[in-house]
């Protein structure tokens, strides 16, 4: 099959006729026709990597059990997605996680949010069958934003992934091999010194809870907090954002795979820098200068106050001795109304922003 | 912006961040993008991780460079001269795009005559950067099937911002880099809603849409809509007015969500400036450093605290939303500015933005198709003419906004403020990753503000050696317009000579040592090029 032939390719998934865009995976049709596969390594962010294996379907004529994340769709091809011995290998998968996985669960940030919770659950793994050695190597790491847990690490290798395809950092990689393998800095260097921009990225692919936002600990179960979608307000770009609260407060920021400019990836800004909101230095009401300080006032006499000062100074000196400064920091509507009040209430053009600077 | 408008009739990216992806090369100019832009620095990344040619240019080493194809270390102010010399190799070579420079622009001769003076052996001498880099770099810009330019404040903010914005019109409609995916001149917009802020006419010159104060067609249809007589005088920019205030010809300023004592140039001007007025209002989150300043204070409310919409860089505009309470009295701006308004005299009632945002689509023909429920599924790029119109990802695609494109005769003029025996180095000023502008939000928000805490001021190892300075030593940086005590960053980023610090810390702010120097055109002043003399000093007892 051509790769670039834009007719779609007949695939048959669990018996009925589905049609998929060709080039992709067997995983992004099944996904596009609203068919569960369970995956923990996948992110589509990220290059296909086909290393947790839960994603395993039977393709009709194809040895073995193919991981959908890296299997290609070509015209034609018959898939099963859901079958006792497809569910037995996604069970000891399963199982062979959770023998190697801190239980943390009653305290864990990510529980309720957890790709690992999801799968144990919906194939009725409650515990593993397997003993043995367990990992111990949680990571010291003095840095204010990023926690890293190696005992809840299922080596799925979606940090180190997102941080060398998307980022371009390469903070992190795959260190030592089998049983000891973890994604870790060079010479398990704290993130600052290995270079980390903070980003995030790596904590929002985290199937677990193995990267949590320290910021995060103990402010809200994941079903506790509600979410709202917005428009970041740092820099130009505009990336979509979604902000988790509770009880009024922000607790944490995240963005949407599917849509916006950013597609689900955020900087550090976005991502950490909200605290602001509810930083005690807030104004939280109107100030008028009386006898050289700053003052409390209500509103209504903090409005006559700017009235009769606009006023006045028009009075004696005309419009054009106003000047109206306006923000790249507020909304269009904002911004309409306010060179609207200094143009048709104050009668000048005197009216600009910090778009040079 | 004035550049771009003068030589495509619209000031505006012309492309769409999404379609970085699609060029074969892109040339960045100017713009720290991966620190300043972080998401557009994910794309360039990704471009260059599939194949594609990044050609960075830029006096600092930027992290960017890590993932470039090319890097021109030019000397700092001289955009310009590399710019016009890459034009005449792509002229002397045959890369020009005849039949688009004949179909699609004018005033192409007088750029030629201008370009005889550039060669390439002759600009690498003033650039810094050997002919054969010029060249290599203007064969892969003209030679791609589709090139994109990406500026920012590297260009701008100098005294000829606008020259050198014109000299990368120049390149684009050269080579017929123009209005296909992939291509086209591209200033990123440093805030969130800058765009938006241009488009709704907080300018001294325009009203909404870039309808004109001086055009008496474009008053006479505002005055229609807002029902009240309009200024035909066009009014005072940012340092103009700072000017104004300082000579006792303004009295009163409204300053809603700024802090120009901290981001505007010349901070000892801004500060007797804003001193001597008779009456000053601001608005804002925090007491900034403006704020403690005022008459009175009003507390405006953050973007997660209210609804409405920004536009970005790319001409997208998109909904804003109300996530949490505002704390204690404070109040949204829109609800501060129309009680004011009401009170002056000129009552405004909207029950909500959405009301607003209909009354903006109604006078503003790019917006007019704009409304609360299309965006709810997905930003529209403005021009969005109606309301069936899908949006515009890509400007002058048949034609120019202005009809045919026009090519700008652009020489190479130095700064104005060279340096000498006295002020032996170039400071140039901008972000970092982890702050953002005068750092009143970054350095509120835990964990975020840890990362970056002190201002740094990169020296080159050699200048640095030559000084006898190390990390964390203590400098004063003195310009003519005064000085800056600042810790020591060795740093092989800036070219020996060059200085670089970030304009967001309040005890050491850079913006006390540049000048309102500007340009003559779009006002901008020359952040980015100043003459500065250094020495080793003590650690102040004091912060600032």
């Amino acid at each position: 099959m051509n790769d670039t032939n834009p007719i779609a390719v007949q695939l048959t998934i669990d018996g009925e006729p589905i049609q998929a865009a060709p080039g992709g995976t067997v995983l992004d049709a099944c996904r596009a026709a609203g068919i569960h596969v369970p995956t923990l390594c996948h992110d589509p962010r990220l290059e296909p990597y086909g290393a947790c294996r839960l994603c395993v379907v039977e393709v009709e004529g194809m040895r073995g059990y193919p991981a959908a994340c890296t299997t290609r769709v070509a015209d034609g091809m018959v898939i099963t997605t859901e079958n006792e011995v497809l569910r037995g290998l996604r069970r000891t998968v399963v199982e062979l996680l959770l023998s190697d996985h801190k239980l943390d669960c009653l305290t864990c940030d990510n529980a309720g949010a957890c790709a690992l919770q999801d799968v144990a659950y919906e194939l009725g793994v409650s515990e593993s069958p397997f003993e043995g050695e367990r990992h111990r190597a949680a990571a010291l790491d003095e840095n204010p934003l990023i926690d890293r847990d190696y005992d809840k690490c299922i080596s799925c290798g979606r940090c180190v992934r997102i941080c060398e395809e998307v980022q371009g950092c390469s903070v992190y990689s795959s260190t030592f091999r089998g049983f000891d393998m973890l994604p870790d800095t060079p010479f398990s260097a704290s993130l600052l010194d290995a270079g980390c921009e903070f980003c995030g990225q790596c904590v929002s692919t985290c199937p677990v809870g193995a990267l949590s936002n320290r910021g995060q600990r103990f402010t809200g179960r994941v079903w506790e907090l509600q979410s709202t979608e917005t428009t970041c307000g740092y820099c130009g770009v505009g990336c979509t954002v979604t902000f988790a609260h509770k009880d009024g407060v922000i607790t944490g920021a995240s963005a949407p795979l599917d849509r916006g400019v950013n597609r689900g990836n955020l900087c550090a800004k976005g991502r950490y820098g909200h605290g602001f909101v509810a930083h005690p230095d807030r104004l939280t009401t109107p100030l008028l200068r009386r006898d050289g300080k700053l003052e409390p006032a209500s509103w209504d006499e903090a409005i006559a106050a700017v009235a009769e000062g606009i006023r006045g100074v028009v009075e004696e000196k005309g419009p054009d001795a106003i000047v109206g400064l306006a923000s790249a920091k507020c909304t269009n509507e904002e911004n309409y109304a306010f060179q609207k009040m200094i143009r048709a209430g104050v009668g000048t053009n005197n009216v600009d922003h910090c778009a040079r600077l | 912006m004035a550049g771009l408008a003068a030589s495509f009739g619209s000031g505006a990216m012309t492309n769409s961040i999404g379609d970085l992806g699609m060029a074969d090369v892109i040339l960045v100019v100017g713009s720290n993008t991966t620190e300043a832009h972080p998401i557009i620095g994910i794309e360039l990344k990704r471009a260059a991780r599939l194949g594609k040619r990044i050609i960075v240019v830029d006096p600092r080493r930027i992290r960017l460079v890590d993932h470039a194809d090319q890097w021109l270390q030019i000397e700092a102010g001289t955009n310009v001269a590399l710019l016009n010399a890459m034009m005449r190799v792509i002229l002397d070579e045959g890369l020009a795009d005849e039949s688009f420079i004949e179909k699609r622009t004018e005033g192409f001769d007088g750029l030629r005559t201008v370009l005889a003076e550039y060669a390439p052996e002759i600009v690498s001498e003033i650039i810094g950067v050997s002919a054969q880099e010029i060249r290599a770099a203007a064969r892969a810009y003209a030679s791609a099937d589709a090139a994109a330019i990406v500026y920012c404040m590297g260009v701008t903010q100098h005294e000829s911002g606008t020259a050198q914005v014109r000299s990368l019109a120049n390149l684009a409609m050269l080579t017929g880099n123009m209005g296909r995916p992939g291509t086209g001149v591209n200033p990123l917009r440093g805030q969130n809603n800058v765009q938006g802020a241009c488009d709704m006419a907080c300018l001294p010159g325009n009203l909404p849409g870039y309808a004109r104060v001086d055009d008496d067609a474009d008053r006479a249809r505002f005055e229609k809509a807002w029902g009240t007589k309009l200024s035909s005088k066009c009014g005072l920019t940012l340092t103009e007015a700072m000017d104004a205030a300082a000579d006792g010809e303004v009295r009163a300023m409204y300053i809603m969500g700024e802090n120009p004592v901290l981001s505007d140039p010349d901070q000892a001007h801004v500060i007797e400036a804003l001193e001597k007025l008779d009456f000053l209002v601001v608005q804002d989150l925090f007491m900034t450093e403006t704020a403690a300043l005022a008459d009175v204070v009003l507390p405006g409310a953050a973007f997660v605290e209210k609804d409405g919409t920004f536009t970005n860089t790319e001409r997208r505009v998109q909904r804003v939303r109300a996530v949490v309470p505002s704390p204690g009295d404070a109040r949204s701006d829109l609800r501060i500015i129309t009680e004011i308004s009401s009170v002056l005299g000129y009552p405004m009632s909207y029950a909500d933005p959405s009301q607003v945002m209909a009354e903006i689509a109604e006078v503003t023909p790019s917006y007019g198709g704009i409304t609360y429920e299309r965006l709810d599924t997905g930003g529209l790029q403005w021009p969005c003419l109606t309301e069936t119109h899908s949006g515009t990802p890509i400007l002058h695609a048949e034609s120019f906004t202005r009809g045919r494109g026009v090519f700008a005769p652009v020489e190479y003029v130095p700064p104005s403020d060279t340096v000498d025996g006295e002020y032996p180095f170039v400071l140039t000023t901008g972000r970092e990753l982890w702050n953002f502008h005068t750092n009143t939000l970054t350095e509120r928000s835990a964990g975020l503000a840890d990362l970056n805490p002190v201002a740094h001021v990169e020296v080159n190892p050699i200048d640095a050696e030559r000084l006898g300075v190390c990390d964390d030593d203590w400098i004063e940086v003195s310009s003519r317009q005064g000085a800056v005590s600042v810790q020591v960053r060795v740093s092989d980023r800036p070219k020996r000579g060059l200085l670089f610090m970030p304009f967001h810390f309040r005890a050491a702010p850079a913006n006390r040592l540049t000048s309102t120097r500007r340009d003559p055109i779009a006002k901008i002043p020359g952040l980015k090029y100043n003459s500065v003399s250094v020495r080793p000093c003590e650690a102040p007892t004091t912060d600032g």
